[in-house]
């Protein structure tokens, strides 16, 4: 194989990616499965990345979901910690101490709470109002790398991908602009 | 007899002149103030002040509804920006990002002086260690992306400590803007220069908001609004809105109902007088009756209030009367044949003429005197109100009487009066058929007796807004808007007193500690306090002591790093800010300018006459289990406010409160209800010791009284009977009922007593034109909108004309002999 055909293999891949956002019947396929479905549990197990720190935080716990705009991640290790994510509220609970964050309020962590719901709820509009989405791969196995469309939101958000095999999410990776990030995998308990 | 007209006419004149240079120079003022009471104790007179011209009575709730949230917002904006540039308003609050960021930055930068955690403890190794690592499980968290940058400044998460203590104050935001919670209504504070009691001063700054709103709504060729939204509408609400409605209510009611019920008055006039000079003379005792009222009370009190000038269309029905009993009883119109009378100066043609007019000033006389007797009633009354209306009353009724008894008959002018004899001879073979016995009476007393004391718990409304003028619908309208600007109206609260800003702000943390206790145990849901946002000097100082220096610090935080795995040098600016702090000027009232935070200050701390005042709201704990949302819960218990009183009992006990708004006020206003039942009590007592002293007779005296009791007591079993519970107007109301009938029922004694039965139809008819008039005037102020008008109009109309009706039937058939 010769370098032109390459280029040209690549040209055409990214042609694919900047066209998948407007018109990828795959990805309108994927999200009318992820759309089905009205609930989910699952395990996860993240590791995040922290140039404050000299070692990676590992955690793990529970994801479950109940649709369109319940999402609950219960941390189990190292620490009990429970993130609820309910009709745009998001409360925090660690020990006894709650938080409770409307996303509204906070144009700059809300897309990124809000990506993996709007995937899981296959609501591609709300998506595609802060991201960029694009799509790659089949409905077995699919590929979804979303990047800010806000500049103030893309200077902290590098980008999320996230994989997964027909309606369920395995991997959801979270890079930040200054080079932390995380690494979640997802097993559901089926 | 000339020297007399000129010396009386010449009196009266220059009477008049200085009632009409008092009256001009008056001050008239139109808040609410009339209804609220004057307060006896001193945190009760905080409360009444506070209500009158504190910082809650200088907020005006704005909300914008219609459209979209996108136009929703573009207004607030466009509003609060307008506003702002007027020197009218203090601040305007819309929650827009650049006073949340301007929050936040002083949330941050003064962290280590507002953080409760700060201590020695907290900046140990351990303290350090525990303190960084719940920090960082929040880093950790989904929401730990906007934490991170905060970690390097404040690992130990002093701002987050600062914003918890806050939170549950902030509102809802649409589109960056406060709202609603439903997101229907955009939201903004206005804070005016103007107190609330300036009425004035609150009309031009709601004037300055409607026009800024249709300034910034008028849709612009650059709006993106869709064609089919729908147009914003502008929703105002707050005590100054209230005010200025309330005075518009009054001032149009007033002007209103005075205009209807003098038009009626002034037709019915007609018809009897039959010419114009007669009736502006018939009417020339009201108009000085109101003068001098009016004039007395600006002298008595300084300032009048715009609901005494309401009751003066209350004057006129009774006012009106005397010359009305003049020109029809008095000598001359008797004699008088058909349609024509002569002057009505005092012919001393014969002496039955001169005994004739004696006998009915005695009677006009009395009847001044009891009424007086009964206003009098309301003269120490603790309400201005009805202070001003007791002396409104006494000084209008006498100079009216005084004006029909010695300038009327100096006029020289010829009267006409129409021929009455047929009314009121008619009325007389009425009376002479119908006819009430004492037993019946005596049942029916018994029987309104009975249903008054079945229900004399309900009897009386004691709860003050029974009186506000302002509907159900706009206080429906504030509690929305002020629950979702997390303001809601102050129920419980604990008040501190002190000599100085200082101890103030000492006193405010020493109750804020046990009240931290009770939210513990959940006695109250959390409280506000200045001292939150503005800690005390000696706190703030102490807070910065706490703080470490930096070569101990450092060596702390390298121990601390180590055993959490950090990179120690990430935390440089921790290090240097901490440092700084350490010897950071204490902060001030100033610092917080530009911030809401100000607002907050002034509504929680605040200097009157030399003394310092803080305030601390008291929210009541949520109910159920599930925990509440942005720290409104949807229900909420009532707080147990004896258990806080006991919490907070050792702290400078002479100079903490703790109280619930409504149940004083209520306390104050069942007080003042008692007040004056017993005023009008010793009214009526006062009134029966004049009446036996005058007719010199204990069965004469029963029998004008009987008929005036009836009437109060069939008029009150009504309101009962119809579900209506009685204010402290309805009471007035009652002792007018006593006041105007007791002329009727001293008219029908006259006539028993002197033998003329001849006298009775003129009798009749003058007091038949005379109820007219006064069922007109009250009936009329019965459909007032304002409660206070109405509750008196509904009372007095029904009651005289029972009045008069009792009066009739029970009166001495001796009466009606050759009649």
């Amino acid at each position: 194989m010769n370098a032109r055909w390459r280029l040209a293999a690549a040209l055409i891949a990214t042609a694919q990616l900047a066209l998948s956002a407007q018109s990828n019947p795959e990805l309108d396929r994927l999200m009318g499965l992820l759309a089905q479905r009205q609930h989910g549990e699952a395990d996860f197990s993240e590791t995040r990345y922290l140039s404050l720190l000299k070692q990676p935080l590992k955690s793990s716990g529970v994801l479950v979901y109940d649709a369109p705009d319940h999402l609950e991640q219960r941390t189990a290790q190292p620490k009990a910690q429970t993130v609820v994510l309910d009709h745009g509220v998001v409360t925090l609970s660690i020990g006894k101490r709650q938080r409770v964050l409307r996303l509204a309020d906070y144009p700059q962590v809300a897309p990124l709470i809000d990506s993996i719901r709007a995937t899981l709820a296959g609501d591609r509009a709300a998506l595609e109002r802060a991201f960029q989405v694009g799509f790659d791969g089949s409905l077995e196995h699919w590929q979804l790398r979303l990047t800010p469309r806000d500049p103030a939101l893309a200077a902290t958000l590098a980008r999320i991908d996230m994989r997964g095999e027909r309606d369920a999410i395995r991997e959801v990776q979270v890079m930040q602009a200054d080079g932390d990030h995380s690494v979640m995998s997802i097993t559901p308990r089926e | 007899m000339t020297r007399t007209r000129v010396r009386s006419l010449s009196l009266w004149l220059l009477l008049v002149a200085m009632a009409l240079v008092v009256v001009s120079r008056a001050r008239y003022s139109a808040d609410l103030s009339a209804f609220l009471p004057r307060a006896p104790s001193a945190a009760q007179q905080l409360l009444v002040q506070q209500l009158q011209d504190g910082l809650a009575s200088r907020l005006i709730l704005v909300g914008i509804e219609g459209g979209d949230g996108a136009a929703r917002a573009r207004v607030s904006r466009a509003l609060a920006a307008m506003l702002r540039a007027r020197a009218e308003f203090i601040s305007v609050s819309n929650g827009e990002d650049s006073s949340q960021d301007k929050d936040r930055e002083f949330v941050f930068r003064h962290r280590y002086v507002l953080s409760p955690a700060v201590s020695p403890a907290r900046f140990s190794v351990d303290g350090l260690r525990a303190a960084i690592a719940d920090t960082l499980e929040l880093v950790a968290s989904p929401a730990g992306l906007s934490a991170k940058s905060l970690f390097v400044n404040d690992p130990t998460g002093e701002t987050l400590q600062v914003i918890d203590q806050l939170q549950g104050t902030q509102p809802h935001r649409e589109a960056g803007v406060w709202s609603s919670a439903d997101g229907a209504r955009a939201l903004l504070i206005a804070q005016t220069r103007a107190a609330g009691s300036d009425t004035d001063g609150q009309a031009h700054a709601i004037g300055l908001i409607r026009s800024a709103f249709a300034a910034a709504a008028t849709p612009t060729a650059t709006a993106t609004a869709l064609p089919t939204a729908t147009p914003l509408r502008l929703l105002l609400s707050g005590p100054g809105v209230f005010s200025v409605d309330a005075r518009m209510t009054i001032e149009h009611e007033a002007l209103r109902l005075s205009l209807l019920s003098t038009a009626l008055i002034v037709s019915l006039l007609l018809l009897v007088y039959r010419s114009l000079p007669t009736l502006l003379i018939g009417l020339l005792p009201v108009a000085c009756g109101a003068l001098a009222g009016v004039a007395a009370v600006a002298l008595g009190f300084g300032v009048v209030h715009g609901i005494t000038l309401g009751f003066g269309v209350t004057l006129i029905g009774e006012s009106v009367d005397y010359s009305i009993y003049l020109f029809i009883q008095s000598p001359g119109g008797r004699a008088a044949g058909a349609g024509t009378a002569n002057a009505a100066a005092p012919s001393n043609t014969a002496t039955t003429s001169n005994a004739a007019a004696r006998s009915l000033w005695r009677t006009i006389g009395l009847g001044v005197l009891t009424s007086i007797c009964g206003f009098a009633s309301l003269l120490p009354s603790s309400f201005p109100g009805l202070a001003q209306l007791g002396l409104f009353s006494i000084s209008g009724l006498a100079a009216a009487a005084a004006v029909t008894r010695f300038v009327l008959p100096q006029l020289p002018v010829r009267l006409k009066v129409a021929d009455l004899a047929p009314l009121g001879a008619a009325a007389a073979r009425l009376i002479a058929r119908a006819r009430l016995p004492w037993g019946v009476a005596a049942g029916l007393a018994l029987a309104c007796a009975l249903v008054l004391f079945h229900d004399r718990d309900r009897l009386w409304n004691r709860d003050l807004s029974a009186l506000s003028p302002v509907s159900a619908d706009a206080q429906a309208l504030d509690a929305a808007m002020r629950t979702d600007l997390g303001a809601p109206d102050i129920g419980d609260l604990v008040v501190v007193n002190a000599d100085s800003e200082q101890v103030a702000l000492q006193r405010a943390e020493s109750v804020g500690a046990r009240l931290d206790a009770l939210v513990g145990q959940q006695v109250i849901g959390g409280y506000d306090s200045a001292a939150r946002f503005l800690p005390s000097a000696y706190t703030q100082a102490a807070r910065q002591a706490s703080l470490p220096e930096q070569p101990l610090l450092r060596s702390r935080l390298a121990l601390v790093a180590a055993s959490l795995d950090l990179k120690v040098d990430a935390l440089q600016p921790f290090v240097q800010q901490l440092t700084a702090a350490r010897t950071a000027a204490p902060l001030t009232r100033a610092d917080l300018d530009g911030t809401s935070f100000a607002l907050g200050a002034d509504a929680l701390l605040w200097q009157r006459d030399g003394a310092w005042h803080a305030l601390l709201p008291l929210r009541p704990p949520a109910t159920g289990a599930g925990a509440p949302v942005d720290g409104e819960g949807g229900g909420a218990d009532e707080i147990n406010i004896e258990r806080v009183r006991a919490a907070v009992a050792d702290v400078a006990p002479d100079h903490v409160l703790v109280m619930n708004i409504k149940h004083e006020l209520d306390a104050l206003y069942g007080s003042y209800l008692a007040e004056a039942v017993h005023l009008s009590l010793a009214g009526l007592g006062a009134i029966v010791v004049l009446l036996l002293v005058a007719l010199r007779s204990a069965a004469r005296a029963a029998r004008v009284v009987a008929p005036l009791l009836l009437a109060v007591l069939v008029v009150a079993a009504g309101f009962t009977l119809a579900g209506t519970r009685l204010t402290i107007l309805h009471l007035v109301g009652m002792l007018l009922i006593v006041a105007v009938g007791s002329n009727y029922a001293l008219f029908f004694d006259r006539r028993a007593a002197d033998h003329d039965p001849a006298a009775l139809p003129v009798t009749l008819a003058s007091l038949l034109i005379a109820n007219a008039c006064t069922v007109i005037g009250f009936g009329v102020l019965a459909f007032a909108d304002v409660p206070v008008l109405s509750a008196l109009g509904a009372t007095v109309a029904p009651g005289t004309l029972l009045a008069l009706l009792f009066a009739a039937l029970l009166a001495p058939r001796r009466m009606l002999a050759g009649a």
